[in-house]
């Protein structure tokens, strides 16, 4: 058993966290105040390579493993959220799936541009009268000649006005729509420059305000055939699986939320006098930081384990499904004792804990809400739930395969 | 072109903090990182690189661990690191380090720039990249913040350099020795690819023993000339601070401009 980073996680590690200070800890500040999305810090995360992290280097990617997107997620969201968002989409939801379960030609055509950054990738499940209900999701697709058309909206989908490729989930078996059963979904890429497409942002969000959040609406959207991404029917399954990457970054984007939420409480509580002392010699305070230390420590602990699930090729949905439950739990009230912390300065945006707090929020809800999750453990706990192996695994971190130029 | 940048591993000086009685550094418990002059050398090493082809050789004296700082200048892209790291290295003043580097730098064999940072931030004298010129008997081109023309056929070197007064421009002739001051470049982060390489990269360790013709008198404690006698703090500065208010800006400029002129301050 080896729990230490190596040497490559470490260098890994430093530079995204240099990139991070430099590239967005400047401006994130106003880019948060004015609701602004800057489409520089995501030219720049591609020309690094960050993009494409863990795909292997034959489809345009950096060639490292699945412990190394952790940690860039971590640093990243240790900065702020709305980039930790984009890595969430564009690798964890779309990239990797298409790395799972994509044909040759569907990676060359759409893996390879993603993972060098050219091309950004998101994820569209969502409706606007179904989250957690999968299964009563609207969207349709239906088959003519060599082609689908697909109709419906997606809602509350993150980088919706910036991505140029939608991982979408639709029913194309409406039998099994009226039925609820989901061996009748199936997942599409598509493309924004398709013919009935369009996207529009949300505004007036909580937190993630320097992200894009918005909607997709399909108005007999014309999709190739050569776009059904996996078999027929095998939408539902992509759709969970594509959620175990997904989860697994917004798990470790969560530790880098405690970790800034200690730093900044530490640093306040070692200055702020009350009572003759720091406020770090008062018990209370000290509860406050402690927690946070648990929290983090095993909050990371749980993301590697899944990494490393992950590396080895191992089936890792429950694993995935506890670290981001418990992790977005513990960013979140992480994030609210360094508001307490900070007293009133804490309460406004000269300190940065207000907007970890609001920035936290989302994470909650998203990517299956902690309830959902709770749902889940418990059904694997008493034995209601089973993982069935799938047709395309995501492919075990080798390497030797992952250098190979061609 | 072969191209050579020294590099120095230094405490993070924006987390060290000074013991007030012995007045010294407390190192412990301090990240080390690559002197921040050095990363704008390693930079301008590799465009150089880009612009001319041949190689970026890095070479740092130190203890064993400042082998993390040449695995950071490959991870940028440098080719080639050594670390010299000997029990008889320590103690080297400005003086011993410069004749250290430069025997490593002939048993190199043949360069055309050698690019250092304009100081380190630990010791701040700015002393051995113009130490290493003068061992090597070369052209030393300090404080350089831009490289205006560089012809590897004719050998000619322009370059401008950032003086207190004002700006410099000088022509030399290769080989030259560069010291580099902040606003020459921004220095690119490491990659991924080039992670992988340093990680893997087999760094040779060099002693006393693997310098040719070295003079052991002239190498660490032994070999510096420069003693220290006493580190202390300065005492802190006394004084207090005087509002000058007034109704408007310009009477309250006018008030201070009277009191500087009365305290001989202007
Ligand atoms: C910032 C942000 C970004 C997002 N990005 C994306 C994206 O890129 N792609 C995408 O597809 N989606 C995205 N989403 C949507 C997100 O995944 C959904 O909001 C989430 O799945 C919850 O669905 P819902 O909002 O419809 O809530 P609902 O499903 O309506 O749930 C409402 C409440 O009821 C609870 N609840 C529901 N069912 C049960 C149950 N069976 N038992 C107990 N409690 C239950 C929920 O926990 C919740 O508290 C994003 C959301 C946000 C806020």
């Amino acid at each position: 058993m080896d729990l230490g980073l190596t040497e490559e996680h470490q260098m890994v590690r430093k530079m995204v966290r240099e990139f991070a200070e430099k590239e967005i800890a400047p401006k994130i500040k106003e880019l948060d105040r004015k609701h602004e999305y800057d489409r520089a810090i995501l030219s720049k995360l591609g020309q690094q390579g960050i993009l494409g992290i863990c795909i292997p280097v034959r489809y345009g990617g950096a060639g490292m493993d699945y412990i190394s997107l952790a940690i860039a997620c971590e640093e990243l969201e240790r900065i702020d959220t709305s980039a930790r968002v984009a890595m969430s989409v564009h690798v964890g939801l779309n990239s990797l799936s298409l790395l799972q379960w994509a044909t040759e030609e569907q990676r060359l055509k759409y893996l390879v541009p993603q993972a060098s950054g050219q091309k950004i990738a998101t994820y569209g499940l969502t409706e606007p009268n179904a989250g957690s209900d999968v299964a009563g999701i609207q969207t349709t697709a239906r088959k003519e000649g060599d082609h689908w058309i697909l109709n419906g909206e997606k809602m509350w989908i993150s980088l919706a006005d910036v991505a140029d490729n939608f991982l979408l989930i639709a029913w194309s078996d409406m039998e099994k729509k009226r039925k609820r059963d989901h061996s009748g979904m199936s997942a599409f890429i598509v493309e924004r420059g398709f013919s009935g497409i369009t996207t529009g942002s949300i505004h007036g969000k909580l937190g993630v305000r320097a992200g894009n959040t918005g909607s997709i609406t399909l108005t007999e959207c014309i999709v190739p055939e050569a776009n059904l991404l996996g078999q027929e029917g095998e939408g539902f399954k992509i759709a969970m699986s594509a959620l175990d990457g997904g989860r697994y970054t917004v798990a470790a984007g969560a530790v880098g939320l405690i970790q800034a939420s200690l730093d900044a409480s530490v640093r306040y509580a070692n200055d702020r006098q009350s009572f003759g002392v720091a406020i770090g010699k008062h018990q209370l305070v000290q509860q406050m930081i402690a927690k946070m230390v648990a929290r983090l420590d095993a909050g990371r602990l749980l993301v590697y384990q899944a990494g490393w699930l992950k590396n080895e090729g191992r089936r890792n949905t429950r694993e995935t499904g506890l670290a981001k439950w418990v992790n977005c739990d513990a960013a979140f009230e992480s994030a609210n004792d360094a508001v307490e912390i900070h007293g009133a300065y804490g309460y406004s945006d000269e300190y940065d804990v207000e907007r970890y707090l609001r920035n936290s929020r989302g994470a909650v809800i998203y990517e299956g809400s902690r309830e959902i999750h709770q749902l889940m453990q418990a059904s694997y706990a008493l034995g209601y739930r089973q993982d069935k192996p799938l047709r395309c695994e995501l492919p075990k971190y080798d390497p030797v395969e992952w250098q190979k130029e061609s | 072109m072969n191209i050579i940048v020294c590099i120095k591993q230094v405490p993070d000086t924006t987390e060290v903090k000074i013991n007030p009685e012995t007045g010294t550094l407390i190192r412990e418990g301090v990240p080390s990182i690559v002197n921040p002059f050095d990363m704008y050398a390693i930079e301008e090493g590799l465009r150089l690189k880009e612009q001319f082809g041949g190689k970026v050789t890095v070479v740092s004296m130190g203890p064993p661990q400042a082998k993390e700082a040449l695995k950071e200048a490959v991870a940028m892209g440098a080719d080639e690191a050594v670390l010299l790291s000997d029990r008889a290295f320590a103690g080297s003043d400005t003086w011993a380090t410069a004749y250290t580097l430069s025997q490593a730098i002939r048993k190199l064999g043949q360069f055309d720039v050698i690019l250092c940072g304009k100081q380190a931030i630990d010791g701040d004298t700015g002393q051995v990249g113009p130490g290493i010129a003068r061992q090597l008997g070369i052209t030393q081109l300090t404080y350089v913040f831009k490289i205006l023309k560089l012809d590897p056929q004719s050998r000619a070197l322009v370059v401008e350099r950032l003086l207190e007064e004002g700006r410099e421009v000088v022509e030399a002739q290769l080989p030259a020795l560069l010291t580099v001051v902040k606003d020459i470049n921004q220095p690119r982060y490491p990659t991924f690819l080039g992670i992988r390489r340093a990680t893997k990269l087999d760094i040779p360790v060099w002693g006393a023993a693997d310098l040719p013709e070295t003079d052991a008198g002239k190498l660490g404690l032994k070999g510096s000339p420069t003693q220290v006698v006493k580190v202390f703090s300065p005492p802190k500065r006394e004084g207090t601070v005087v509002l000058i208010q007034a109704e408007t800006v310009d009477e309250a400029a006018a008030a201070l401009a009277d009191r500087l002129l009365a305290e001989k301050v202007i």
